[in-house]
């Protein structure tokens, strides 16, 4: 018997939304004690800010350059490589229980297997996982939840707020108490919503092991991505109104806008509603309407999503605890990228490689058995590099095709092997917008090339001093006196960036 | 504004061949992944996806010169929809095909247009796959 891996994900969730790394709002003692009892990574980045493409990267342990999803609506090829895949080739029983999103999810044709199961009532096999339950943000669509709920609790299914409107662009509707875009109040019972279903279901799926089977467990919580609309029980827990604005809101209007115009100029053309560059946020929603109000709404539903992932990861690990197994199982949390969350007047998420998305809340807390000692990590890892520390608790050499590293256990173990940089990519196209970025996050400093495009020349670009500047409000790319850091940064990069699958893949759907 | 997607392959066999398929309304679900059934009534073709949805279409242009078809969905949902294939002749027994998607809403041009991607793969296939078994024979 070998240490099992439970792989506990959220979507879309900020570093500074857990008490470990310094928020609070939202109330995270589970993960915080989980926090103190492992590895707690300060400077973890994905290799993309988007769903597919980051999903992607964490199961194959590849650069998106290397796996070719290189935006939303871009299929992984159903024969790609998955770290699931080689721990069930090892003997491991494997499950992902939630939102998987390596296949699109608008699919009126029924051509992507993972739209297929639940109507089937069938849980795969797919991609490595003996077990394909599967969620996403609502109560629309083809996968498991939205089965469940539609069989069990019908008059539920229409209680969520609508993701994407008549035009199947994401939803600007405002709602809540301050018609902050994508805040809703929804009437569903809690034990109904989709956070304690994911719980539910890894427990059920749990409990059907045997005792000495190793297992691979991959919790998928959609939230707390968008639609910010958790059950009306729960939001009395956070009165918005006594929310702090985060620090990376800038109040003044007039400073905010100078801020944003430092930048290369799509932040303040999205900014100002005069482009939009990607599907992921709502097209008819204008970022300079965002009031402060608003912001707190957003912040403190958002809260309320985190606390109740907490809640329901505190039932799973009660679950295998009773089971005996909590001295042999590593648990590694994270998300698959952040959230602007209002810093510089913006929501939501796009090609804007900022700490607001690219910094996340990363944590592993090695199988107590293992003897790993609690730790801070202050050097740079990658999405990259989980699917080679799956492998290495398993006692199995990373895959020839993983491109990352086992993770360091302090920062002593990331000097000695060389963790200096993460590198995060974005390309988009749509209806002729096309946005190409690279990013190299080095020696405390995060410098972003804006490539030729319809957007951009080719000559804009960002350069922050983690340090100096945490909040990314002073854009260096410009200053005379790091030109010589900047080239070294961007030719670092170059050096580092693997280069796009060819042929390239086709976007086949825009989520 | 229109949402446009278009894509294109070129296919190892005459333009006539392809276009005897490809042109063929009632003859769509042969090709085109997700699609289960396809019937044809005068200018009115109605299929049925692999999800259960029916969609009305009507036939617009089904040109046997210039080897062009095109169809609209009649669905509540689209403000617009135009769909259009070419069997382009290359003149050298080969064509290209090319399978062009306009939509309002925008995005439904990308969910459509992702289907019709797939389906010239397959149409590929089978034609190509037709000119293995007939040098085999």
């Amino acid at each position: 018997m070998g240490r099992k891996i439970l792989f506990i994900t959220t979507d879309q969730q900020r570093y500074d939304t857990l008490g470990c790394n310094g928020g609070s709002i939202a109330r995270t003692p589970v993960i915080d004690a989980i926090a103190a009892q492992g590895v707690r990574y300060e400077r973890a980045h994905p290799q993309s800010v988007v769903c597919m493409p980051s999903r992607s990267t964490i199961i194959t342990g590849q650069h998106v350059s290397t796996h070719g999803v290189w935006m939303n609506g871009v299929p992984l090829p159903e024969d790609a490589p998955s770290v699931a895949q080689v721990l069930q080739d090892a003997g491991y029983r494997t499950a992902i229980i939630g939102k998987p999103h390596f296949e699109p999810f608008l699919d009126p044709f029924a051509r992507f297997a993972e739209n297929g199961f639940a109507s089937k009532g069938t849980f795969g096999p797919h991609r490595g996982f003996e077990h394909f339950e599967s969620a996403t943000h609502g109560a629309a669509g083809p996968l498991h939840y939205a089965r469940w709920l539609l069989s069990n609790h019908p008059e539920a299914v229409g209680m969520f707020y609508p993701v994407l409107d008549s035009s199947l662009e994401v939803n600007a509707m405002g709602g809540g108490d301050t018609g902050a875009p994508q805040a809703w109040a929804n009437h569903i019972p809690r034990e109904w919503y989709h956070t304690d279903w994911v719980a539910d279901r890894t427990i059920s799926w749990l409990d059907s092991l045997p005792a000495d089977d190793d297992w691979f467990c991959w919790m998928s919580f959609p939230d707390p991505h968008h639609p910010w609309d958790p059950p009306s029980s729960e939001v009395g827990r956070i009165d918005w109104k006594d929310v702090p604005l985060p620090a990376g809101y800038i109040e003044d209007a007039a400073e905010r806008e100078a801020v944003l115009d430092a930048k290369p100029h799509h932040y303040r053309a999205w900014y100002d509603g005069r482009l939009v560059s990607n599907y992921e946020a709502p097209a008819a929603w204008v970022p300079a309407t965002l009031t402060a109000d608003q912001l707190r709404e957003v912040t403190a539903l958002n809260a309320v999503e985190c606390e109740l992932i907490d809640e329901a990861v505190g039932r799973v690990l009660a679950a295998f605890r009773a089971r005996g197994w909590d001295d042999d199982v590593d648990i590694v949390f994270t998300t698959d990228h952040g959230e602007l969350g209002g810093d510089f007047g913006l929501l939501f998420k796009g090609p804007y490689h900022v700490d607001g998305l690219m910094r996340l809340p990363l944590i592993w807390r090695p199988a107590p058995s293992s003897g790993v000692a609690p730790a801070v990590v202050s050097k740079p890892v990658a999405h990259l590099d989980l699917a080679p520390t799956f492998c290495a608790i398993a006692g199995l050499p990373a895959a020839p095709w993983m491109e990352g590293r086992a993770l360091p256990v302090d920062d002593a173990d990331a000097d000695a092997r060389g963790f200096e940089r993460v590198l995060t990519e974005w390309d988009s196209e749509l209806f002729g917008v096309g946005v190409h970025v690279r990013t190299i996050t080095r020696d405390g400093w995060v410098c972003t090339t804006y490539l030729p495009g319809s957007v951009h020349d080719g000559t804009e670009g960002e350069l922050y001093s983690l340090a100096d500047d945490p909040l990314q409000r002073e854009n260096r790319w410009n200053d005379p006196s790091l030109a010589a850091l900047r080239s070294d940064l961007l030719a670092d990069l170059w050096d580092h960036q693997p280069p796009m699958k060819s042929p390239l893949p086709d976007v086949e759907a825009p989520v | 504004m229109y949402g446009t997607m278009r894509y294109e392959i070129r296919i190892q066999r005459p333009a006539a061949d392809v276009w005897a398929l490809a042109g063929d309304a009632s003859k769509l679900h042969h090709w085109f992944p997700g699609i289960k059934d396809c019937t044809v009534d005068g200018n009115q073709r109605t299929i049925v996806t692999n999800s259960g949805i029916p969609m009305p279409e009507e036939i617009l242009v089904c040109d046997n010169t210039q080897r062009r078809f095109q169809y609209q969905l009649k669905v509540p949902m689209f403000r617009h929809h135009r769909g259009t294939i070419d069997v382009i002749d290359l003149h050298d027994d080969t064509c290209l095909v090319v399978y062009s998607t306009e939509a309002d809403p925008r995005a439904m041009a990308l969910v459509i247009g992702g289907g019709t991607h797939e389906a010239l793969h397959e149409l590929k296939r089978q034609m190509e796959a037709a000119t293995t078994q007939e040098g085999t024979h």
